[in-house]
């Protein structure tokens, strides 16, 4: 498939229809979804009624926007009007939201084509996309292995060939970690960057939405659609930059990379080699490259599992059977809440509400969720620190390649460390991104990680950019 | 129960206020939807207010406004504050959690000054969102016996304001005079209706009893579910009655939240300390702090009418010297009812003070309850003419009424309408009058209806004239029969020694 850019011109330039992107895109999910399950959700007639939409619009001679005619994969987290949204869990199925989230409606203005809703684990409650409640996608490199997660399903659909471009959420690297366990970029903007309405919160200091796509370019184009302030959404920032796209290929000459240990020695062997070769591809591109310690990186995991728990505890209170999704009915109110959230909810999204309220409780709230918000604030200080002799930040993504689904099911903390390099950023609002480079020991992608201060996304996907160029061809390679 | 009891001298009653006040914003805390009463339920409300998955609160500014024109009245410390999520699972609560304000309250440190000079503390008054509202089916309505609930979410998300008293009022009938006057300070500043009877204010009652002198505080009880002054009084009176007969006979009070049953006259436990929620407090991470800037409370606090009090004292100053046991409380009723601008401008055109607040306190305060409207000028021309001595005090009455059928207008009483002269409403209660029949009575013809009478029976005004005041009453009757019984005796009596010199 091409991308998204060349998609795009293509229907600008009426060499190809929308529809006719739409429908090949429909048809290669078609083939294959079957077997990945990337999908939820096919949008096939509104597809290619926005597709249609799309080719009226360019045949009146009106601009149709950057992502003219480009399928998108939407994870199914985001809010869209009148179409399922899940969270791929029981407590909402069969549930329509009255209204779409602002990036969908963001992505429309721009001419994107939503193509159906995407796998993902419950709630974004996990790294494997196991846990949905549907049945888990599966690796379109290795249908064996898992995807990653929670944001399995766009990962997957892109790299699958299905859609050029897909949306995820990352809220400890939901995005960036399938994006690396599917050779697909992926990207967690800075906290604010893009709006969060219409987004089924997980853990809202943490939660942001971002891109998926094949190519660097790709990403820095949907991000400049997303990025932009939201009156509906308060944490919502009113910085306005230049458009990154326009930023990419600048280059590295005179760059400060710093390669951090920290994010690189708990991973497999053939992951951090493929980090060191990265860093030597930045190097030559004209980078100064140098080591830099972050120890304060190694506190987040536990940080992050109080705070992500606590706020999801309250996030998720609202799915009692009252007004919308699931209801068990029961005797009284009490009672039916306890029934609609033990039948609704997975064993997952069951523990970290468990936890959450532990950590929140009278008594506790101190040596916990306090205790993690002083751990965060400490991380965010370290990150300070780093950026005073660094312009940003290179490790690795997910600690090893791709694993076998069922692998890691029965054991929440091996599947909580798949998170120990992306949540560091999530704790500070910082925006960072998985780029793919080369393969692991098994012959399957590895995501290396780069990680820029807040707001800096620019240089963080001109950076990205020069890691691509270097990159071993693969396979898979476009 | 009677208020005998709580003033046992063993005894002292200890009590702290809550009082929540639904602001009067044009919308929601943290939504555009209308904040309104009784609409057609479920009819004002949004995806935000409802709690719907991916909504996200944005905070009202007209609200923070409110809250800081509230604690502005109550000498609080305005200060930077912040949002926290209160946990617990009930169907009226969207979110299945509350945004209120918890650590860092946007007002704090205040004090609300008694009429009688008492003043009570304000710990803190904060923001908050108001819960939907439940109705319980079948079974006559009751909570335990009802057969399903429905639940109306236009009240979600209204915004509320928190006003928490220190613990320094001591008898019911100051628990009374403190919501009382805290009501009128609410209106005043128009930051709430303050109807009670719309729930617009609500209140709860922690009550402790103690020995007299004692330092430390007696276990407390919180009495919920206060909806009038009266409840409020009569709940007190029996929780102090309650907890010093558990003490007498031997018995602990247990902490406790109490359910105040109206019908029934007593308070009722709901649960127990052990049984209190747990609540998780934690900060709100979907909205950030609030930190008004100085500019914005400069101008808050220039927009700020007069508070009750200067009110109060501006209507003592026009009657000049100190009012009287009545007069004091027409001039609590006159401000309460917001009608005070309807004494000052009769009295700044020359009105007698004490007719223009006893008139204002009680004719135009009866009118006013059946919701009828008038224009000050109006009303100022008709208590201008009893100045004069033109009208008698039950006529006042007759003509007010009629004035407001031909006249009145649908605006509140306190506004003053545009473009209506004193001279057009002089004219206008003339004609009333004139149409009532009542124009005989004006000063002038009253002493030509005199003339007339003495001029039709010179023997008794010969009398009359020698000293005879018994045959006084012939003339008085005459008068009362030219004017059809209009006449004021005593203005005739007057009349009568005026020309008898």
């Amino acid at each position: 498939m091409s991308s998204a850019r060349e998609v795009a011109a293509a229907v600008r330039s009426k060499e190809r229809s929308a529809r006719e992107v739409t429908e090949a895109a429909l048809a290669a999910v078609a083939g294959r979804d079957g077997e990945l399950h990337a999908f939820l959700e096919v949008l096939g007639d509104e597809a290619l009624a926005a597709a249609d939409a799309v080719d009226a619009a360019i045949a009146r001679g009106e601009d149709p926007g950057p992502l003219a005619g480009v399928p998108i994969a939407l994870k199914d987290n985001l809010c869209t009007r009148g179409i399922p949204t899940t969270c791929a869990s029981k407590i909402l199925e069969g549930w329509r939201p009255p209204y779409d989230a602002t990036v969908v409606e963001l992505l429309r203005a721009a001419g994107a084509i939503a193509l159906g809703k995407t796998n993902m684990d419950e709630f974004a409650m996990g790294s494997s996309t196991e846990n949905s409640a549907f049945g888990p996608t599966r690796n379109p490199h290795c249908t064996e292995r898992v995807p990653g997660g929670s944001s399995g399903g766009s990962a997957a659909a892109v790299a699958a060939g299905f859609v050029p471009l897909g949306l995820g959420s990352d809220t400890g690297g939901s995005i960036r970690q399938p994006a690396a366990l599917c050779g697909v970029v992926g990207m967690k903007p800075t906290y604010g960057r893009v709006s969060r309405y219409g987004l089924v919160a997980f853990a809202s200091s943490l939660d942001q939405v971002g891109p998926f796509a094949a190519n660097v370019e790709d990403a820095a184009l949907l991000f400049d659609v997303l990025a932009h302030h939201d009156p509906r959404d308060t944490t919502s920032l009113r910085h306005s930059g230049p458009p990154t796209h326009d930023a990419v290929a600048g280059g590295v000459d005179g760059v400060r990379v710093g390669v951090c240990p920290d994010l690189i020695e708990g991973c497999a062997p053939d992951v951090a080699a493929r980090v060191y070769e990265a860093a030597e591809a930045l190097r030559a591109a004209g980078a100064h490259v140098e080591e830099i310690r972050v120890p304060e990186f190694a506190y987040g995991l536990s940080a992050y599992y109080l705070i992500a728990p606590a706020e999801a505890s309250s996030n998720l209170a609202r799915y009692d059977g009252v007004r919308y999704g699931l209801r068990v009915e029961a005797d009284d109110a009490a009672a039916m809440n306890t029934a609609t959230r033990t039948a609704g909810f997975g064993a997952e999204v069951k523990r970290r509400i468990m936890l959450g309220t532990y950590a929140l409780s009278a008594g506790y709230y101190d040596a916990y969720y306090a205790q993690a918000q002083r751990v965060r604030t400490m991380v965010v200080e370290a990150f300070g620190r780093a950026y005073a002799s660094v312009d940003v930040l290179l490790g690795a993504t997910a600690p090893t390649t791709a694993f076998a689904l069922g692998d890691k099911v029965d054991d929440p903390m091996a599947m909580y460390m798949n998170d120990v390099c992306t949540i560091p950023s999530n704790l500070a609002g910082h925006p960072a991104l998985s780029v793919p480079f080369g393969a692991g020991a098994d012959g399957l992608p590895v995501g290396v990680q780069v990680l820029a201060p807040a707001l800096e996304e620019a240089l963080l996907f001109r950076v990205a950019r020069a890691v691509e160029a270097g990159a071993p061809a693969t396979a898979w390679s476009p | 129960m009677s208020a005998d009891t709580e003033a046992d001298r063993d005894w002292e009653t200890v009590i702290g206020l809550e009082v929540h006040c639904e602001l009067a914003t044009q919308t929601k805390l943290f939504c555009g939807c209308p904040n309104a009463f009784g609409d057609e339920p479920n009819t004002n409300v949004c995806p935000v207010c409802l709690g719907l998955p991916g909504s996200l609160p944005v905070i009202n500014a007209q609200a923070v406004e409110l809250a800081m024109r509230i604690g502005t009245a109550l000498h609080c410390e305005i200060l930077p504050s912040s949002f926290a999520r209160k946990n617990y699972f009930y169907p009226d609560q969207a979110k299945d959690y509350q945004i209120s304000q918890y650590d860092e309250p946007i007002n704090a440190n205040g004090s609300l000054a008694l009429p009688d000079g008492a003043v009570i503390g304000v710990t803190r008054a904060h923001l908050e969102e108001d819960t939907g509202k439940l109705t319980h089916v079948g079974a006559g309505g009751r909570i335990n016996s009802a057969h399903h609930a429905l639940v109306d979410y236009n009240r979600s998300g209204v915004p509320l304001v928190e006003i928490v008293s220190e613990p320094d009022i001591r008898s019911a009938a100051q628990a009374r005079a403190y919501a009382s006057e805290l009501r009128g300070i609410l209106v005043a500043t128009g930051a709430s209706d303050g109807r009670m009877e719309e729930g617009s204010m609500r209140i709860d009652a922690n009550v402790s009893v103690r020995p007299a002198g004692a330092g430390e505080f007696g276990t407390r009880c919180e009495i919920k579910n206060l909806n009038s002054l009266r409840s409020l009084g009569r709940a007190i009176e029996y929780e102090v009655a309650r907890q010093i007969a558990l003490i007498d006979a031997g018995e602990v009070v247990r902490q406790e939240t109490r359910h105040w049953d109206e019908a029934a006259g007593r308070t009722e436990s709901m649960r127990s300390k052990e049984e209190a929620n747990d609540y998780r407090y934690f900060p709100e991470p979907d909205l950030v702090p609030l930190v008004p800037d100085a500019a914005w409370q400069g101008r808050v606090k220039a927009a700020m009418g007069p508070l009750p009090a200067e009110r109060r004292a501006l209507l003592r100053q026009a009657l000049g010297g100190s009012p009287g046991e009545a007069q004091v409380d027409q001039i609590r009723a006159v401000v309460d009812l917001d009608l005070d601008a309807f004494v000052l401008h009769a009295v700044a055109a020359g009105a007698q003070a004490t007719i223009a607040l006893a008139r204002t306190a009680n004719e135009l305060a009866a009118e006013g309850e059946k919701g009828r409207r008038l224009a000050r000028e109006l009303f100022t021309a008709i208590v201008l003419m009893e100045t004069r001595g033109e009208l008698s005090a039950t006529q006042f009455k007759a003509v007010l009424s009629a004035t407001i059928e031909n006249e009145g207008v649908t605006i509140p009483m306190s506004a003053a309408i545009e473009g209506q002269s004193s001279m057009t409403a002089e004219l206008t209660v003339v004609e009333v009058v004139r149409r009532l029949g009542f124009e005989a009575l004006g000063a002038d013809s009253l002493a030509n209806v005199v003339a007339e009478v003495i001029a039709a029976h010179p023997d008794e005004w010969k009398r009359y004239v020698e000293g005879d005041d018994k045959v006084s009453g012939v003339f008085v009757g005459a008068v009362m029969k030219a004017t059809k019984g209009q006449a004021d005796g005593a203005k005739v009596m007057a009349e009568l020694r005026r020309l008898r010199g």
